[in-house]
């Protein structure tokens, strides 16, 4: 790590969307307008150099923000905030933002091969002058993820999950990014496969620097990669910490019932209770704490009164227990 | 494998194969088993070991260029692998349910639930319409889904996806079958609903005595909810056997390696244990055993000889299984 202090500052930041009918049928019918809240009140900094991970279940808006976070959403209200850093290169400003998909089956244009779809950022920001230098910065990246040079003339076709993921990593690291947002980098990929990914991309973390806001709904992989993580449910923190605290005390029913629910080939036959119910809607989330309809401990209160995030030992909760 | 009882699905030295351009391409590759009755066999692998692909020969829903080009499947001791369609189509659904991974795409989005499940046992069963109304209901509660008085009357749309993946097991659940064939049926679905739907498989299972093919790529799903688990991969069975021992101590390399690459929720280590490289295209399936190049302990001989799966309680496709749990 060549520097700390805080490379991402979310304050507030919420995201809403209108998922109202058209406003004809809403006259006829005198149907409210609907808003579907995807992301509330959302805040936390990530500091450079380690992994921020968010996990949640489909439809809590950890897609969301992830794409506010690279700006393919804007937030409704509140603001995201990157600090200027000095790069690798020694300038100084704010950090070069990327993102890794999930599928790198729909990531990749078929149409072209991987040479021109890792040279196409470096023409774009123009940090190459010329072809001879763009080819060799080209031919330096597929080495750099564990593929070879001869590699750039071939279409993505050619090569399987695993090795388009980490083309997509290099496409990444092409623009001289500081920051990669990975939202689901590896729940496409098989086992074997995704632990070379992984691999790679705490190799990458260590050489570059790099910052990774990640977002994955496995805690296992998650348990793997992060240094701070935080658990998301119906558009909110719920609970957020360091990993190792998380994981080794975790204060939320949420993410204790995760923890306890999740297929464990270590401890394959503790007793669990599968968690009732399913994720509500978040368009009209339940009054008071949204987990109270699936929550064993609910009591009067977490069906009025929606708990506020406090700081609890290193992290902080969202729970009126506990 | 029960020794006592005689196995319900008995599959032997099953072959299928692709023709091509460029010749047939192996896909199946000599894949011998056994489920007893009542029994959940997980099948695990990468994608393209051949995993879904047994469970559709057992069906008997492989689609042309792909055909069976040797062994035999026996179901309660009759061979099904060579029956013409419509024999094979009144086994299907009556003998063998399925269930498979996108709950949305196998149902029809026109038809209410309880349409879909009241069609199939008309055709399966020798009842009437009230009474198939009737076991519709009864299936729909059976699988967990609330107020199934009012949601029999509605479409797939208005359900969420565990609760279809409920849907689509009441459906196979219709006959009742001996044998289901699930294909990642959890794999669409979010953890918390995961745990309820192996949950409801094993209730099914111990209740109705169901024996259940539980293909999926998720070695956790397999620990907590299988009997015996078979190892795919390069289109072989490359290591069978209960799970706990299989996950435990695992005989094939390539098994070791695949229960070291999982990340832990309990531990955190710096390195993943990695397997390096892929598995083989099915053009390029190496000379004999089929995972040497990947193998730390493959010898000349491995590279020659393709090694063949013992029969035991748990066996290992290996020249040089590994005996001592210490190594993963």
């Amino acid at each position: 790590m060549r520097e700390s202090g805080p490379i991402l500052t979310v304050s507030a930041a919420s995201c809403r969307f209108d998922v109202s009918a058209p406003a004809l049928s809403r006259l006829l019918t005198r149907e409210p307008r609907r808003i579907l809240r995807a992301v509330e009140t959302v805040s936390f900094t990530v500091e450079r150099g380690t992994t921020f991970s968010i996990v949640g279940e489909s439809g809590c808006g950890k897609s969301t923000l992830a794409r506010m976070v690279v700006g393919l959403q804007r937030p409704t209200e509140g603001a995201l905030h990157f600090s200027d850093i000095t790069r690798i290169d020694g300038t100084i400003g704010p950090p070069r933002v990327q993102m890794i998909f999930q599928d790198p089956y729909a990531s990749l244009n078929p149409r072209w091969r991987v040479g021109d779809i890792i040279a196409e950022p470096i023409r774009e920001l123009k940090l190459r002058q010329d072809e001879a230098a763009i080819t060799r910065r080209v031919g330096d990246l597929l080495e750099i993820v564990g593929l070879s040079r001869s590699d750039a003339s071939r279409y993505p076709h050619a090569f399987s999950g695993g090795q388009r993921q980490r083309i997509s990593i290099a496409r990444a690291l092409a623009t001289e990014a500081d920051f990669l947002v990975c939202d689901e980098p590896t729940s496409a990929l098989d086992v074997s496969v995704q632990a070379q990914i992984l691999n790679l991309m705490v190799r990458l973390q260590k050489e570059f620097g790099l910052t990774y806001l990640f977002i994955s709904h496995n805690l296992s992989v998650v348990r793997h990669m992060s240094d701070q993580l935080a658990i998301m449910y119906l558009g909110r923190f719920v609970e957020t910490g360091p990993a190792d605290e998380v994981f080794g005390n975790p204060r939320h029913p949420y993410t204790r019932l995760l923890l306890e629910t999740i297929p464990d080939v270590e401890k394959p036959n503790r007793a669990r209770r599968p968690m009732s119910g399913e994720v509500p809607s978040p368009i009209a989330p339940p009054p008071g704490c949204a987990f109270h309809p699936r929550c064993a401990m609910a009591a009067d209160i977490c069906r009025v009164e929606r708990p506020p995030l406090r700081d609890v030992a290193a992290g902080a909760l969202a729970c009126h227990f506990g | 494998m029960s020794a006592a009882t005689s196995p319900l699905l008995s599959v032997r030295d099953l072959r299928i194969v692709f023709d091509g351009r460029h010749g047939p391409l192996t896909a199946l590759d000599g894949v011998s088993f056994d489920i007893a009755p009542g029994e959940i066999l997980g099948v695990v692998g990468e994608s393209g070991a051949g995993k879904s692909l047994t469970g559709t020969a057992v069906i008997g829903l492989l689609d042309p260029p792909g055909r069976i080009s040797g062994g035999s499947i026996h179901l309660d001791g009759r061979r099904i692998d060579n029956l013409s369609p419509e024999p094979m189509r009144k086994l299907r659904g009556r003998q063998i349910g399925a269930i498979f991974q996108d709950p949305l795409t196998s149902l029809h989005p026109l038809l209410t639930v309880g349409d879909q499940l009241v069609e199939t046992i008309l055709t399966h069963l020798p009842v009437g319409k009230a009474q198939a109304r009737k076991r519709a209901l009864d299936l729909l509660k059976e699988v967990g889904i609330p107020a199934a008085e009012t949601r029999i009357d509605q479409y797939p749309h208005q359900f969420s996806g565990g609760m279809r993946q409920r849907v689509v097991i009441a459906l196979a659940l219709c006959a009742e079958p001996k044998l289901i064939i699930a294909d990642e049926p959890t794999t669409a679905l979010d953890v918390s609903i995961q745990a309820q739907i192996t949950t409801l498989l094993k209730r099914l299972c111990r209740e109705h005595g169901t024996a259940i093919m539980l293909v999926t790529h998720d070695m956790g799903v397999i620990a907590e909810t299988a009997d015996r688990v078979a190892v795919m991969y390069a289109g072989r069975i490359v290591e069978i056997g209960p799970v706990a021992e299989v996950t435990r101590r695992p005989h094939h390399p390539y098994t070791a390696g695949l229960m070291a690459s999982i990340p832990s929720v309990h531990t955190r280590n710096a390195v993943l244990n990695q397997i390096d490289g892929a598995m083989p295209r099915l053009n390029a399936i190496p000379e004999g055993c089929s995972f040497n190049p990947r193998c730390g302990f493959a010898t000349g001989f491995c590279r020659e000889h393709k090694p063949g799966l013992p029969v035991s309680a748990h066996a290992a496709a290996c020249h040089f299984p590994l005996m001592e749990p210490a190594h993963a």
